[in-house]
Formats: structure tokens, sequence, C-alpha cells
């Protein structure tokens, strides 16, 4: 097991034997993550594999993931660490007849007490570790705020402990949806990594990864469509995960080509709006069964 | 070449001679500063970074670390790598990466051209000797050539250059240029007779080509020209910036429709981030009893953590009027298209469109998902097609006040999207007044710049003293000061 990669191009071939298929840019962009240790922004639209990439870094370097889910309202007590006062309680029922304040003290804020939360078990592991902060735009900016410390020098105060400070380097993966603007602060310390849907080209690389034995035309034209489909105005456009869904979807039915009939069966597969399966349905609908689809090779 | 290890000593001599030449013809630079001190990477990257602030880009010295550690590790031989290395670290939004992409182009196109020049390199020397160096081009076969290679979406990059170049020599002799390098790069196209293909058209159109390979190759036309230009009169001309023309609003009647979605996308984001920033998680100091109880069970009965209620952030009530006539047509459709992100974001929002008359469209955006759907049902049966066409400001605030006087309340914002143009009819001022009182703020945003205002049937200043803030709107810089207004968290800067 390799924990760090010594180039690009072994980063790539890394990631694609952890079962993910990196672009350029993704490729340098995690090389330089483990070799500068500094954590990586990743935005994109959802489902274009930013988790995903995480799992695949933590795969192919043989690292432990440590995953955080930031919601609204998160907070450090979820996030870095907490005291666990019943246990501090009880050692102090225990103590209180015979001993001392300052021992109580010194006894009950230890790392005995301590449950520590991601953040914390990310930067105390033994092990180097790859950690995932997914969709941080979902919390508050005082979350971020409270980020810069463990993020840029890799350490968590604990007022009672002292600092905590990182004895391996985790590399450390931020997703966000893109869906509110992140502070100049949190970007300044992280390096920007944008992931758009791919061409169709990767995208058939992809599907024919995760589904194998879906047929090679089959697989193109499924491809194809998902193009066309993203190119509408849709409320929620379809991403590779949907794709990947629909070509399993398509295996399981035993489908052998991609015509109007299928795809108006299988089409709440890739489109999550009931406004939008009506405007899928009139436009792709109508070229599916006019052949316009798959006749020509599109690049 | 592959000194990617630690230290970049292995530096090819040609860096050191060029810093040399440049030291000796500073004026090459367009107005920078001549790189004196160490040669090699380091002085181009500083002043790569200089350009990108010139562009607005915030780029600070720990960025410019990360980049310089960052091409310790990277080939910086490889062109693609050593620009996702910087584009890695230097820009941190998708709007960034593309001012970065350009300006990235266009500082490399030049520094090569400025080495060029400094050795008086030119192209095509040989050339010049015979008469007709190359054999006659005729524009049929030409264009069926440039056609062929621009729907080949595989066709190399190198073989657009060629018949970019082709195409320009086959137009230097029919006529001299416009010595304006975009007016010369329509031309060439209009002679071509390479047109994009219509977004929407059904069948493909034996006569057009793919819209981004048309914009390849005007890309490529304008390098060629302007590399030709360098050449003949070995200067290179002033950089320009570009982010105003980026920035700025589309107006006229060819709209981009995508570049306004773009804008607007921006806004809706802007509104997510603002709706959360008073929903900080103690920022209220109301105890939620209930929970706080229930949490110091855990610990024994002793509320050791206490549990706040949140707060809800205030969600306007808005009323938005927008004008649909024709003066502010360039605008309506970003004005539509604006109040279709606003459906989204805000629950109590009820819109009107007017020309003559007003109607109500609150319906018609929460049942229409597509844009284009809206445009057409609004234009279409929304019941604004009016008599004369010409909006009547007046006699559209009494309607509206006949029609919601009752719904309008101090916690409602109005908001009027429109000219002021009356077409010389009565403005009712009192009737507006009348409604800027009930509700509880109300704004006006004008498409025309406010040098415009109160100019010929512009009656702007009657409703100004009425309304809580007054804004000009044709670019992204004024939009936001405008989101930053009715999110209310900012103080109102009608100059804004």
């Amino acid at each position: 097991m390799s924990s760090e990669f010594e180039s690009i191009e072994e980063t790539r071939s890394g990631l694609a034997s952890a079962g993910y298929l990196a672009d350029e840019s993704t490729a340098l962009v995690s090389f330089l993550a483990g070799r500068l240790g500094k954590p990586v922004l990743v935005e994109g639209p959802a489902g274009v594999g930013k988790t995903e990439l995480a799992k695949a870094l933590s795969r192919a370097t043989g690292r432990k993931l440590v995953r955080l889910q930031c919601y609204e309202g998160l907070d450090e007590a979820k996030a870095l660490y907490e005291w666990n006062y019943r246990k501090q309680l009880l050692r102090i029922q225990v103590e209180a007849s015979d001993a001392g304040w300052q021992e109580v003290k010194d006894d009950i804020f230890g790392e005995e007490f301590l449950l520590p939360r991601p953040l914390l078990t990310a930067i105390s592991a033994p092990e180097p570790v790859v950690l995932l902060i997914d969709e941080i735009d979902k919390t508050d900016q005082e979350f971020e705020a409270m980020l810069l410390e463990v993020l840029s020098d890799f350490q968590v105060s604990i007022p009672e402990l002292g600092v905590v400070e990182a004895k391996t380097h985790p590399i450390v993966l931020l997703t966000s949806n893109d869906s509110r603007e992140l502070t100049e602060a949190l970007k300044r310390r992280c390096l920007y990594l944008w992931l758009g849907y791919p061409t169709v080209e990767r995208e058939l690389e992809i599907v024919r990864l995760h589904a194998p034995d879906l047929k090679e035309d089959v697989a193109r034209k499924l491809v194809e469509v998902m193009h066309m489909v993203r190119d509408l105005d849709l409320k929620k456009p379809p991403s590779i995960a949907e794709s990947i869904d629909w070509a399993r979807a398509l295996l399981l039915l035993g489908a052998e080509d991609v015509d109007q009939e299928t795809f108006k069966q299988t089409m709440s597969v890739i489109v999550k709006h009931r406004t939008d399966l009506d405007l899928v349905a009139e436009r792709v609908g109508v070229k599916l069964s006019d052949g316009l689809v798959g006749s020509r090779p599109v690049g | 070449m592959a000194s990617s290890g630690p230290g970049r000593s292995g530096k090819p001599t040609g860096r050191t001679r060029q810093s040399r030449a440049l030291a000796a013809n500073p004026s090459l630079y367009g107005g920078m500063p001549a790189a004196v001190g160490p040669s090699g990477m380091a002085p181009r990257l500083l002043e790569f970074a200089d350009e990108l602030r010139r562009e607005e880009m915030k780029v600070g010295t720990s960025e410019l670390l990360d980049a310089f550690e960052a091409l310790r590790h990277v080939e910086w031989t490889d062109r693609e790598d050593f620009f996702e290395a910087l584009a890695t670290t230097l820009a941190k939004s998708q709007q960034d990466r593309r001012v970065l992409e350009a300006v990235f182009d266009r500082f490399f196109f030049r520094a090569a051209e400025r080495e060029a020049v400094d050795r008086g390199v030119k192209e095509g020397a040989g050339r010049e000797g015979g008469a007709s160096p190359e054999p006659e081009l005729d524009f049929d076969s030409l264009r069926e050539r440039i056609r062929d290679a621009l729907r080949d979406a595989n066709a190399p990059e190198g073989q657009l250059r060629d018949l970019a170049r082709l195409a320009i020599s086959a137009f230097g002799r029919q006529g001299e240029g416009s010595g304006v390098i975009g007016v010369d790069v329509q031309r060439i196209r209009r002679t071509l007779g390479l047109r994009g293909e219509q977004a929407g058209a059904e069948l493909p159109d034996p006569e057009t080509v793919p819209r981004d390979r048309l914009r390849e190759f005007e890309a490529q036309v304008r390098r060629e020209l302007e590399r030709a230009l360098i050449e003949r009169t070995e200067t290179l001309p002033p950089s320009k910036p570009l982010r105003e023309l980026d920035r700025a609003l589309p107006t006229g009647g060819a709209q981009d429709l995508a570049q306004v979605h773009r804008v607007v996308a921006q806004m809706r984001r802007r509104l997510a981030t603002q709706g959360r920033e008073n929903r900080g998680r103690n920022r209220s100091s109301a105890i939620d009893v209930r929970r706080t109880m229930r949490t110091s069970l855990q610990t024994g009965g002793v509320p050791l953590d206490l549990r706040f209620r949140p707060r809800r952030p205030r969600r306007p009530e808005l009323f938005v009027l927008c004008d649909v006539s024709t003066s502010v047509t360039s605008a309506s459709v970003f004005f539509l298209s604006m109040l279709h992100a606003l459906h989204d974001s805000f629950r109590k929002l009820r819109s009107f469109v007017f020309v003559e008359r007003i109607s109500e469209v609150t319906e018609v955006f929460e049942r229409e998902r597509s844009f284009e759907a809206v445009s057409r049902a609004i234009s279409g049966d929304a019941g604004v097609a009016d008599v004369s066409g010409y909006t009547d400001y007046g006699r559209v605030w009494i309607e509206f006040l006949d029609r919601v006087v009752d719904d309008l309340d101090p916690r409602s914002t109005v908001i009027v999207l429109g000219d002021a143009r009356t077409n010389g009819r009565e403005p009712h001022a009192a009737a507006f007044g009348h409604i800027a009182e009930r509700a509880g703020r109300t704004f006006w945003m004008n498409p025309e710049p406010k040098l415009y205002w109160n100019y010929g049937d512009s009656v702007m200043q009657v409703y100004e003293p009425y309304c809580t803030g007054v804004f000009e709107c044709w670019t992204t810089k004024q939009l936001e000061g405008f989101v930053n207004a009715i999110a209310d968290l900012r103080p109102v800067s009608p100059s804004a």
C-alpha cells in the first residue's frame, strides 16, 4: 500500500485502480494535495463525484476515511470534540468525599473524558487519514471560521488540555455544491478544484467502468441522451451518478437499445422532478423516435 | 526535461537570454516595468499575478507562495499541468478560473511574441520571395475545408490554425483589412459564410457549424491577426482589461440568454448566502426550555448544555412589478429571468407585468419551470396584449392599488422594474405614493443609466421621493447592490 503518490501519472492510475477515472486537473490537484499538505476545496454540481473522489483517494492511498457531514447548525461539539459530561459527573461523585478540588479538576479534564469527533479524530489519528468535510456550504460562516485553525495548522485548541497537534498529515477534501459563496479566508487556505459534467467520451468510460456488462453501443447512446437531457433547462439536471444508475437499470431490464419505449419506462431514474419529466419526455422522447440520436457519431 | 525535483536549478539558458534582451528593450513591455533582478520563472509569475490583480482577481501573497510550491512538484514544461497548477492555487472560483484562462493565454502569448520581436524572428520569411508561394485557393473550396474541420470535433488544433491563416491570406488578397482586429474577424467569418447552429433547431442545417467550434475558429483567426500585427509593427499593443466586458449585462437585440442566466444564478447564490448569515447558532437569546431540559437528563438534570430556539430568517413578502413594453425590450428578458430566479428563492412573491395595464403572472411562474415557456406564456395569454403598446404608469398604479391594497402591509416589499417613461401620460404620483406608504419598502430598478433619467418622457423624479431606494441596473455590480438592499443586511445606499 503506497501512501504517497510520486507523480501525476501515478495519482491518475492509483485513482483509476480505486474505480475513479480522474481527468487531468483532478489528478493534478489530488497529487498536489498530498505534496503540499493543503486542503482541497472541490466544487461542482451535485452528483459529479465529489464525495466519490475522497473515497477513491482513501482507497488508493490505503488511508482510512474520516467523514464529517455538514448541516445547518453543526457546531464544535459535533465536529471537533465534546467532554463526556456523564463520565465526568460519575468521577466527581466517586471522588467527591476524599479528594481536593485541584486533583478532581486535573482528573476530569483528561483525554479519558474527551469524546473525539471527526475533526479531532482525523488530526490525532496515528496513521494518516483522508478527511472528508462534506457539503461545507450547508454550514454557517462561524463554522467555517472555526475550521480555519484545523485546516491551516492542523491543530485543535482545547482550552482545558492545550493544543492537540496533528501527529500525521491528513489529506483534506472539502466539498461544496456551490449553494453559497464561501468565505475568502477559507478559500485562501485551500487548493481549488471544479468538477463539472464530463465530456461524452469520459462519461462513456465512467459508465462502462461501473456497468461493464452494458453493450458499448447502448452505453454510448445512453451517454448521448444524458448530454441532451443536460442541455435542457431543467430544475435538477441529471449527474454522473444518475447515468450509472440508469445504465444499471437498463442492464437489469435487459434492454438491448435505448428507444422511445425503454426511455419512457426508465426516465424516472434520471429525471427527478415532475415538471422536468414532462419537458424531457417532450423534447428527448421525440428525438429518440425519429432516430436522431445515435445515428451520427458525436465526439 | 524532467526537472520536477525541488529547486529549479535546471533552467534552460534561453530564459537568461530572454531576460537580458528584455532589460535592453523595456519599451516592449507595453507599459509594464521591465523585469530587473533575478531571471527565470519567478519574475514572470509575479508579473502574471500583477496582471491578474489588474483584472480584479484577488491574488494574495500566500496564494502566490502556494503556486510556487505547487510548481516545484509539477513539470512546468507541460503547458497543461503548468496551467492547472496555477489555476488550482490562484483561482478560487469558476469565475476566477475563466479570468485566469483568458489572462494566461494573453500573457504567455504576449511573452512569446515579445521574445520573437526581441530576437527579430519572423515567420514565413522564406515565403515572400516566390510570386505565388501557396497554390491558389479559391474561396469555395476553402469554405468547404473550414466547414468540414469545424464539424469534425476531433480535428487537431493545428489544423484550425492553418485554416485560419489561409482564410486570412485569402481575405487579404480580396481587400485591405480595416485595421481593427475585431472587425476583421467578423468580416472574415461573414465572407466565408460561416454561421453558428441555431439553438433548438430540430434538424441540422447543412449550412451551419457548431457554435463553440466556430468560436474557437474565430479565436484562432484573432490570434493570427494579432500575431501578424505584432510582426508588422514590431511592438505589442497595450493590453486591455477584459473584466468589464464580461461583467456588464447583455443589452441590445440579440441577447445571450445563457449569459443572463449566469448572472441570475450568481444572484441566487448571493441570496442564499445572505439568508444564512443571520442564522447563527447563538444569535438569538431565546432558550428552548423543553429541549434544554431534555438534554439535561444526560447530565443528571444539570442543564450544562443550553439549547436555543433557532431564529427564522426574515422572508420578505415581495411584490414585483415588471415593465414589459417595447421601450425596455432589451432589459425585459433580463428582468423576466430575474423574476424567474426570485420565484425560486422567495416563497411569498407575487409578480405582475404591465404595459398599459397590469396583470398578475405569479401563477405562470409557479406553473412553468422553463424560462422559455414563461416568456411565451407572458407574451401570449397573460392579458398584457395591449391596445396601444405604450406604457401607462399612472393607470398601472391605480389598477395595482385596486387589486392588492389590502394585501400590502409594513412587512411587504414592492419592487418596480421599469424605465419610468410614461409616454406623456399622467404619472399619478399620489397613487404611487399611496402604494409606497402602505408597503414597508419600495425599490425601483431602472434599466437606463442615471444620466438619461428625467430626460424626455422619463418621470423618475416624480416617483423617486417615495422609494426606499432607487437603482440603476445594467451591470452585475449594480444588481448586487440591489440584492444587498432587499436582503436587508447592509444599509440601503441608493447610489449603489
